[in-house]
């Protein structure tokens, strides 16, 4: 990467030091790989880099750039707002990378944060070893454990298991991008790119659903848009709202794929000294007023295959349960929902729902929050990666996982895994647009950046002589500024 | 096309390469060729001033074994030429030999290979196993570009290398010609030939302008000879006439064997010189 103060001052050419051929450039030219160019002077990348730009705070004293000023206005960039250094961040989004990482990340920028020196390495990583991590916020049932997600037809991810009132599938990976055929790798790799990009991906699951699922969108599951995540299972249900049934009705039963809540039996009814109903469910019972496995799995009332909820009542016990008794049947979202009175013969028969009743049924909905894909990108920062930072790698590792180091793509914070390696996880929505590219292996191009004081930088073998100044990379490259992201932490604090 | 391709990038230097053969080959073959091109980009700029200057019988031979590969591809030369004129294609015959070098040692695992190629930006150097053949796509126009002619090169044929030259390309070029494309026994050989056609290919005509070459590139091997940086339409005969000039290059270059095949292209006019 080249270096401003290697400006040629006699003429007016500049001198790349992007490779080794080190081109000297004229005005308006570019070198010999056309990828840099002498623009007004300056060695430019002829493809922008992005950097992310804090709102400035009112309260905090600009500090000029000096006679450097000049350099932070005009076509370079994108706002008239004067620049303060301190509130930049580089990503490594189009920072590009030096694979196979004979030499040092694309960028490696020092700053003053709080009157601290502090550096940042810029680098697209290229990851064979990553994929995502899916939470699809629904009830509805998409698929056996372990079952394969399939996109055009593609073996790319399965199902993993339910967490809270969500699915989680993993999709892409090494076994899927570099494992299989070259299809099953190409499409893997398109899949990933788009989700991490924040499109929609189409995918289906065997023995179970079609889904389109997006970063930040609801999911749609066999064509039917979701809106709610449940408020919790059945049980649940139970516990937080009979106190707002007592005494309105006489048996609630909340219906869940997980576990199907009881009230009068349930530990909640119970404690209000309600009087069993008599009504039985299907399904095995687990503890007092909770049951597993009422019906199958499905796209009926709270995750299961029922569309009519009486299904699931098994029998009515004569000499407990009285003509009149008062029955609701609810989803755990509040989506569907039933009222019904038993007659004579003790056979249930809808009723309109009561104004109160339908209070607290609205209440649930009120309470699930909607319904969300959240994608979680995956990878593991290697060896050869880890060399672009560092001259001694292992030390990297380390520094990261002492938090000395801070970790970010995109400038989106990541999770580093413990154990070996640095194996990260980063929300997708937290990164840039269009962060994620790809090249041919197949595997994902994905910017990482690791940010940490300037004498850190050195104790662990850093690239103290490619280290640059901010403002130099500015006048060598076009900049994009983007607005930092105001919920992602501020890496340099 | 494949997608277990190598692509592997420095400076102006951009291959693809690709192994046809069973994966845990492949793997170990684009290994050793990454180590390769680690100092391939240094090794050259080591020699640059050597080989910018054009070939003489009484220079010294450079050292690195790219180098001295277009240091052969324009020896014996009577008209102007460095060693430059054969550098992408002497980058490709250096990265296909590193392939077959890994391929045969220790032990060959050759017979398991169908095919391999390395392709610099256009100039290619290619190894086939009895019984395959290479196809290859000609573009007249790099900035149209459209498949014009399709080339099959078998096992039993001595072409193992392809280059293209052209005003438009990278390159500069002191003729006029679109395109023209050289089969030969090397890449290296290919590239020099091309490039020694295309400047041949000219035509007296208002409006075709050139430029020195030092004043289109930072230095630029070619000093102050000027480089085509513009042509206008041309009338029928007059791309004729130009196209002739470069074939008689091609037909000198054919007949003392260095090339088996050239394909020279202008405004869609195609001439085609063979034996």
């Amino acid at each position: 990467m080249a270096n401003s103060s290697a400006k040629n001052m006699s003429a007016e050419k500049v001198n790349c030091d992007a490779c080794p051929i080190l081109c000297r450039i004229s005005p308006g030219k570019t070198g010999s790989c056309d990828r840099y160019g002498n623009i007004d002077g300056k060695l430019k990348r002829m493809d922008p880099v992005i950097l992310n730009q804090k709102a400035i705070d009112q309260h905090q004293t600009l500090v000029p750039f000096g006679e450097q000023t000049q350099q932070w206005d005009g076509s370079l960039l994108a706002q008239d707002v004067p620049l303060n250094p301190e509130s930049i961040f580089p990503t490594a989004v189009g920072a590009g990378t030096t694979y196979p990482d004979y030499k040092p990340a694309p960028f490696i920028i020092a700053s003053k944060h709080n009157e601290v020196d502090m550096v940042t390495v810029v680098t697209e990583g290229i990851f064979s070893y990553c994929s995502y991590k899916i939470k699809i916020d629904t009830d509805r049932y998409v698929g056996p454990e372990q079952s394969t997600v399939r996109c055009q037809g593609e073996q790319v991810g399965h199902v993993m298991t339910a967490e809270y009132g969500s699915q989680m599938l993993s999709l892409g990976g090494v076994h899927h991008l570099t494992g299989g055929s070259k299809q099953e790798g190409r499409v893997t790799c398109q899949m990933m790119m788009d989700l991490g990009n924040r499109k929609a991906v189409e995918l289906e699951v065997d023995a179970g659903s079609k889904l389109t699922i997006q970063a930040g969108a609801a999911p749609i599951i066999d064509g039917n848009q979701e809106a709610r995540m449940r408020v919790g299972c059945g049980s649940a249900t139970i516990g937080i709202f009979a106190q707002q049934w007592y005494g309105h009705v006489d048996e609630v039963i909340v219906v869940d794929e997980h576990i199907t809540g009881m009230l009068s039996e349930h530990q909640a009814g119970r404690f209000l000294g309600m009087e069993p109903s008599g009504i039985r469910v299907r399904g095995r019972r687990s503890t007092p007023g909770r049951y597993f496995q009422v019906a199958n799995p499905g796209h009926g009332w709270g995750g299961t295959d029922v569309s009519d909820p009486l299904e699931i009542i098994d029998r009515v016990k004569e000499g407990v349960a009285y003509p009149g008794l008062r029955l609701l049947m609810v989803s755990t979202t509040g989506e569907d929902a039933a009222y019904f009175e038993l007659d004579e013969k003790l056979k249930p028969v809808e009723q309109p729902l009561p104004q109160v009743l339908q209070k607290v049924v609205d209440r649930i909905g009120e309470n699930c929050e909607p319904a969300l894909c959240s994608v979680l990108f995956m990878a593991g920062a290697g060896g050869s990666l880890r060399a672009g930072v560092t001259e001694n790698p292992v030390r990297l590792t380390r520094s990261v996982r002492s938090m000395l180091t801070r970790t970010t793509c995109g400038g989106a914070p990541a999770y580093v895994w413990p154990g070996g390696g640095i194996t990260v996880m980063v929300d997708v929505t937290k990164m840039p647009e269009n962060s994620f590219g790809s090249v041919p292996t197949p595997a994902i191009v994905a910017p990482i950046e690791f940010t940490m004081k300037l004498k850190d930088y050195e104790i662990l073998g850093g690239h103290m002589a490619q280290v640059r100044r901010l403002e130099d990379l500015t006048q060598e490259r076009e900049a994009i500024i983007s607005n930092w992201n105001e919920d992602n932490p501020w890496p340099f604090s | 096309m494949a997608d277990d391709r190598l692509h592997l990038q420095q400076g102006p230097i951009d291959l693809i390469l690709h192994v046809d053969s069973s994966e845990k080959i492949r793997k170990r073959l684009y290994s050793t060729a990454e180590n390769r091109f680690l100092t391939v980009l240094e090794e050259l700029v080591e020699e640059m001033d050597l080989l910018k200057l054009p070939w003489k019988a009484e220079q010294s031979e450079p050292k690195g074994s790219i180098a001295q590969k277009m240091f052969g591809a324009v020896s014996d030369s009577e008209v102007f030429v460095t060693p430059m004129a054969a550098v992408a294609g002497a980058v490709a015959d250096e990265m296909l030999e590193t392939l077959l070098f890994e391929a045969q040692n220790p032990d060959s695992c050759l017979e398991h290979i169908s095919r391999m190629y390395v392709n610099n930006g256009g100039d290619i150097s290619f190894w086939l196993n009895s019984g395959e053949s290479f196809s290859l796509g000609v573009v007249d126009n790099p900035q149209i570009p459209a498949l014009n002619t399709k080339v099959s090169l078998a096992y039993e044929s001595p072409v193992r290398g392809v280059a293209t030259s052209g005003w438009r390309g990278r390159s500069l070029s002191l003729g006029i010609a679109d395109a023209v494309t050289v089969l030969a026994k090397s890449a290296a050989s290919a590239d020099v030939a091309a490039t020694l056609i295309a400047n041949q290919v000219n035509v007296d005509f208002p409006g075709i302008e050139k430029r020195p070459a030092s004043e289109v590139k930072d230095e630029s091997d070619l000093g102050i000879i000027p480089v085509t940086v513009a042509v206008p339409k041309l009338p029928k005969d007059k791309i004729s006439l130009a196209l002739e000039q470069g074939a008689k290059t091609a037909r000198k270059l054919i007949k003392t064997e260095k090339i088996t095949a050239a394909y020279l292209s202008l405004q869609k006019q195609i001439l085609v010189i063979d034996n």
